[in-house]
C-alpha cells in the first residue's frame, strides 16, 4: 500500500487535482482511498457526487465522543469504489483543527479503514504544514511520499518552498520523501519553465504540468471529476497522465529548499519580477 | 514546656473558626441552611435522578484516572526504567502524588516541563534537553516516554523526536527509549497502560526472536495490588512454572525499608522483557487494559494469548486450567488445598452475604472479577458503574450477570460517574457499596457501608498489600465483605435484643 500526501497553497487546486487523479487511478482498476485533512471537508465531493460528507469530527461532535463512532458512518464509497473519509474539524476561529486531523487519522487506522486490498491512500492536506497536526499524514508509518501542488504565481511558489522546508524536517528524521511538484496551471508567463526550474532547485521534478481548462470547472459544478463527467475530453487524459506518472514514479528525494532571495532571483531571471 | 498540638477536628471546632466559617458563608452569599437542606433532599428524589441521567456536559466524581498515569505506572515496573513524560510538569506531579498517596511510597517520574513557548514552537527542544538531563542525572537503563494533553494537542511526533535525539547524540544509540502517545482526553488509565506496554514490548523485543524459552508471559494489567504480584509469583513458584511478569511493579511500590533509598528498586529485568517474544504463551490478568498489547503479541510474536482475570473461584480455576494446558503441569495439591480453604470460608460466611445487594464502581476488569466473585457468594450485584467502560465491557458484564440467578437484578452503567450512582443509591438503596476512596463521599451521603477495593485507596492503609487474585485473594475478599456486613449488623442492632456476640 502506498500512502501519499498532497500539500500546497490554499486555493491552488489540491482537492480538485487529487480527486481527478484518484478517479483516473480508480478508472484504471486501482483500489484507492482519499482522506481529507481539512476542516472545510471538501476533499471528496467530486468522488461522492454530493456536498460535503459526514466528517469524523462532525460525527464525534454529535455523539459526544469519537469512541462511539462506527466506521461505516464516516467511510463512504464513491466513484469506482473509491473509499472516502473526511477528518473535518472545528468552526473557523475556535478549537484546534490540527488535533482534529490527528484524532481522525487515529480513528481510521484503529478501526481498520485502510483495509487489506487498498493500493493507494491519498491525504489531501489543508494549505500549509502549519502545525504538528497537519504533519500527521507524514509521520512515521504513514505517507512516505509527498507531492506539492503549485502554479507559476509567486505566492504558490513561495508556499511550495515553505512546504519543502516542513518536509525536510520530517525527511531527516523519518522516511518521508518529496515525489515532485504538480503544476496546476494558472496560465502565468513562462509557467512550465519556471516550475521546472523551481523543481530542479528543490532537488525534485515537475511530475506533470496540468493545463488550465474550463472543463474542470464545468465538471465541478456538477460535483464530478472530469474523468467521471467527460471521460473523452482531453483534460481527462491529462489527469490520466498524471496518475500514470505518480503510479510509476521512482524519483523520491529529500528536498533542498531555497531562500526567499533565491526565489525572488528565480522570478527575476524569468523576467516576471522587475529587479 | 510541652507543646500541645491540636488535631484537625479539634482545631476547627473552636469558637474562632466556627465564627469564621459563618462569616465566610455570609461573605460568599451562601443560601440559607434551610435552602441547602431542601436542595440536598431534592437530589435524593426520583425526579432529580432523571435529570441527573440526562446530564451531558459535566462528569462529577468519575471513577477513572488519565492515560499518562497508566503509562507511567506501567513503565515504572521495568528494571532501571525512568518514566519520562513529554508535557507539562504539573501533570507529572499529579501522577506521582496520586500513586504515592495510594502506595505510601515514593514514585519516580520526570517531565519535560513544556511551557508556552513549547506550545508554539513544538516540544522538540524540551525533549532533547529532557532526555539529556534525565539520562545524565538518573542513569536509567530505559527511558519510557509518554505524553500529556499539551504535547498531544500540538501534535508532537515522539518517534521523530527520539530519533533526532539519538542522531544528535544526547542519548546513546543503544539506550532503549520506547514511547506511547497517551493524550489524557482519550481513554483512561487503562488505555495508557496498554499503549505504554505495547510501546515497551515493541522496543525491547525488536530483533530478539530466537529459540523458544519455555516460559509464560504474564501481564497483570493496571493492577495496583502489590499483594497480587507477590501472590502470582508464589503460585507460579509452587507450580514450578517458568514465567516473566510484564511489568512487575511489586518491588517498586512495596520496597523494604532498609534505610537506603533506591531510585530503581526492582522491576521486570530488561533481558527477560526482551526474551518475552520467545515465550510459550502470554496470559493477561486483565482484558481491557491489555487489548492492544495482546493484539500486538498475537500478530507480531505469533503467540497464543488469553485474558483470564483470576478473581473469584471460577475465574481462578480457569486461570490454572490455562496454565496447566500450556505447560502440561497439573495443579499441585498445595494449591488444591488453598482452593478448599477458600471454598470452606465462603461456605462459612455465605449466609450473611446471600441476598445482600451491592453497588460497585471501578475499572472494568476489576468489576468483572468482583461481580463474578459476589455471585459465587450469593451476593446480588445491582449497580455496576464503570466510567471508563465501553460497550464491549457492558456486553461482557451482562453476559456474566446472565449466567447466575443472582445476576438478574444487575444493571451495567458505562460512561457514568459516582454522582449518577448516588442518585441510584438514594432512589433504590443497596446494602453494600464497593469502590475506591472517592466512594466514601457516597458512604457519607447515603450511609451505605463501603468496602474499599480498587484504585486509588488514599484513606486506608496497606489494603494494596493483600492479594485479591487466586484462592488467597478469595479469602481476603470474603474477609472484607462478610466482616463489613457484620460490622453494619452490629451497628444497626446496637441497642436491640438482636445485638449478639456470636455471628
Amino acid at each position: 500500500m502506498r500512502q501519499i500526501a498532497i500539500y500546497g497553497k490554499g486555493g491552488i487546486g489540491k482537492s480538485t487535482t487529487t480527486q481527478n487523479l484518484v478517479a483516473a487511478l480508480a478508472e484504471a482498476g486501482r483500489k484507492c482511498m482519499i482522506i481529507g485533512c481539512d476542516p472545510k471537508a471538501d476533499s471528496t465531493r467530486l468522488i461522492l457526487n454530493r456536498k460535503a460528507q459526514n466528517t469524523v469530527m462532525d460525527m464525534a461532535r454529535e455523539k459526544g465522543t469519537v469512541e462511539d463512532l462506527e466506521l461505516e458512518e464516516v467511510l463512504l464509497h464513491g466513484f469506482k469504489g473509491i473509499k472516502c473519509a473526511e477528518s473535518g474539524g472545528p468552526e473557523p476561529g475556535v478549537g484546534c483543527a490540527g488535533r482534529g486531523v490527528i484524532t481522525a487519522i487515529n480513528f481510521l487506522e484503529e478501526n481498520g479503514a485502510y483495509g487489506e486490498d487498498t493500493e493507494f491512500v491519498f491525504y489531501d492536506v489543508l494549505g500549509d504544514v502549519v502545525c504538528g497536526g497537519f504533519a500527521m499524514p507524514i509521520r512515521e508509518g504513514k505517507a512516505k511520499e509527498i507531492y506539492i501542488v503549485t502554479s507559476g504565481e509567486m505566492m504558490a511558489m513561495y508556499a511550495a518552498n515553505n512546504i519543502s522546508r516542513g518536509v525536510l524536517k520530517y525527511a531527516q528524521s523519518g522516511g518521508v520523501r518529496l515525489g515532485g511538484l504538480i503544476c496546476n496551471s494558472r496560465k502565468t508567463d513562462k509557467e512550465f519553465e519556471l516550475i521546472s526550474e523551481l523543481a530542479a532547485k528543490l532537488g525534485t521534478q515537475m511530475i506533470h504540468f496540468v493545463p488550465r481548462d474550463n472543463e474542470v470547472q464545468r465538471a465541478e459544478l456538477r460535483r464530478k471529476t472530469v474523468i467521471d463527467y467527460a471521460p473523452d475530453h482531453p483534460q481527462a487524459d491529462e489527469y490520466r497522465e498524471l496518475a500514470r506518472k505518480i503510479a510509476d514514479n521512482k524519483n523520491f528525494v529529500i528536498p533542498t529548499p531555497i531562500t526567499m532571495d533565491e526565489l525572488e532571483r528565480l522570478l527575476m531571471d524569468y523576467g516576471i519580477m522587475e529587479s | 514546656m510541652k507543646l500541645k498540638i491540636k488535631d484537625h477536628n479539634e482545631l476547627f471546632q473552636e469558637q474562632e473558626y466556627v465564627e469564621q466559617f459563618e462569616r465566610k458563608k455570609e461573605f460568599e452569599n451562601c443560601p440559607s441552611a434551610e435552602e441547602v437542606r431542601r436542595i440536598a433532599e431534592w437530589t435524593k428524589t426520583e425526579e432529580y435522578k432523571e435529570l441527573n441521567f440526562k446530564r451531558q456536559n459535566i462528569k462529577i466524581n468519575p471513577a477513572k484516572a488519565c492515560q499518562p498515569l497508566g503509562a507511567v505506572f506501567c513503565a515504572s515496573g521495568f528494571e532501571g526504567t525512568l518514566p519520562f513524560v513529554q508535557g507539562a510538569q504539573g501533570c507529572v506531579a499529579y501522577f506521582r502524588s496520586h500513586l504515592s498517596r495510594h502506595f505510601k511510597e515514593p514514585m519516580t517520574a520526570v517531565s519535560t516541563s513544556m511551557t508556552e513557548d513549547a506550545a508554539v514552537f513544538g516540544g522538540l527542544n524540551n525533549m532533547l534537553e529532557g532526555l539529556e538531563n534525565a539520562y545524565t542525572l538518573y542513569h536509567p537503563k530505559m527511558l519510557a516516554v509518554s505524553t500529556t494533553c499539551m504535547a498531544e494537542v500540538i501534535g508532537d511526533d515522539l518517534n521523530a523526536y527520539i530519533r533526532t535525539a539519538r542522531e544528535k547524540g544526547v542519548i546513546p544509540q543503544e539506550l532503549p527509549v520506547p514511547f506511547a502517545h497517551t493524550p489524557s482526553f482519550v481513554g483512561s488509565n487503562i488505555t495508557g497502560y496498554d499503549n505504554m506496554m505495547k510501546g515497551i514490548l515493541t522496543a525491547v523485543t525488536a530483533g530478539r526472536k530466537g529459540e523458544p524459552n519455555g516460559k509464560i508471559n504474564i501481564i497483570p494489567g493496571f493492577d495496583t495490588y502489590t499483594g497480587n504480584y507477590r501472590e502470582l509469583k508464589r503460585l507460579l513458584y509452587i507450580m514450578e512454572v517458568k514465567h516473566t511478569i510484564l511489568a512487575d511493579v511489586s518491588d517498586i511500590y512495596d520496597s523494604p525499608n532498609s534505610g537506603e533509598y533506591k531510585l530503581y528498586p526492582g522491576g521486570t529485568p530488561l533481558a527477560d522483557a526482551a526474551d518475552a517474544i520467545n515465550a510459550l504463551a502470554t496470559i493477561a490478568l486483565q482484558k481491557y487494559s491489555t487489548s492492544k498489547t495482546l493484539d500486538y503479541i498475537s500478530k507480531e510474536w505469533s503467540q497464543t494469548v488469553s485474558a483470564l482475570p483470576p478473581v473469584g473461584i471460577k475465574n481462578t480455576d480457569r486461570f490454572f486450567e490455562e496454565i496447566s494446558k500450556i505447560t502440561g503441569k497439573p495443579l499441585p495439591q498445595e494449591i488444591e488445598n488453598e482452593r478448599g480453604r477458600a471454598v470452606d470460608a465462603m461456605i462459612d460466611s455465605h449466609p450473611y452475604v446471600h441476598g445482600k445487594r451491592f453497588a460497585l464502581v471501578g475499572d472494568p476488569d476489576l468489576l468483572l472479577g468482583l461481580i463474578s466473585f459476589l455471585m459465587e457468594m450469593g451476593g446480588i450485584p445491582v449497580y455496576i458503574v464503570c466510567t471508563n467502560g465501553d460497550k464491549k465491557f457492558q456486553e461482557d458484564a451482562e453476559a456474566i450477570l446472565s449466567e447466575s440467578p443472582f445476576g438478574q437484578e444487575g444493571r451495567v452503567y458505562i460512561n457514568k460517574d459516582m454522582w449518577h450512582l448516588r442518585s441510584l443509591m438514594f432512589t433504590d438503596p443497596v446494602d453494600i457499596l464497593i469502590g475506591n476512596s472517592y466512594a466514601k463521599l457516597l458512604w457519607r451521603d447515603t450511609g451505605t457501608p463501603l468496602i474499599r477495593i480498587g484504585f486509588p485507596l488514599f484513606d486506608r492503609h496497606h489494603l494494596h498489600r493483600y492479594p485479591i487474585i487466586g484462592y488467597q485473594g478469595v479469602l481476603n475478599l470474603v474477609n472484607w465483605v462478610v466482616n463489613t456486613v457484620l460490622d453494619e449488623m452490629d451497628r444497626k442492632t446496637m441497642n436491640t435484643t438482636s445485638f449478639d456476640v456470636i455471628r
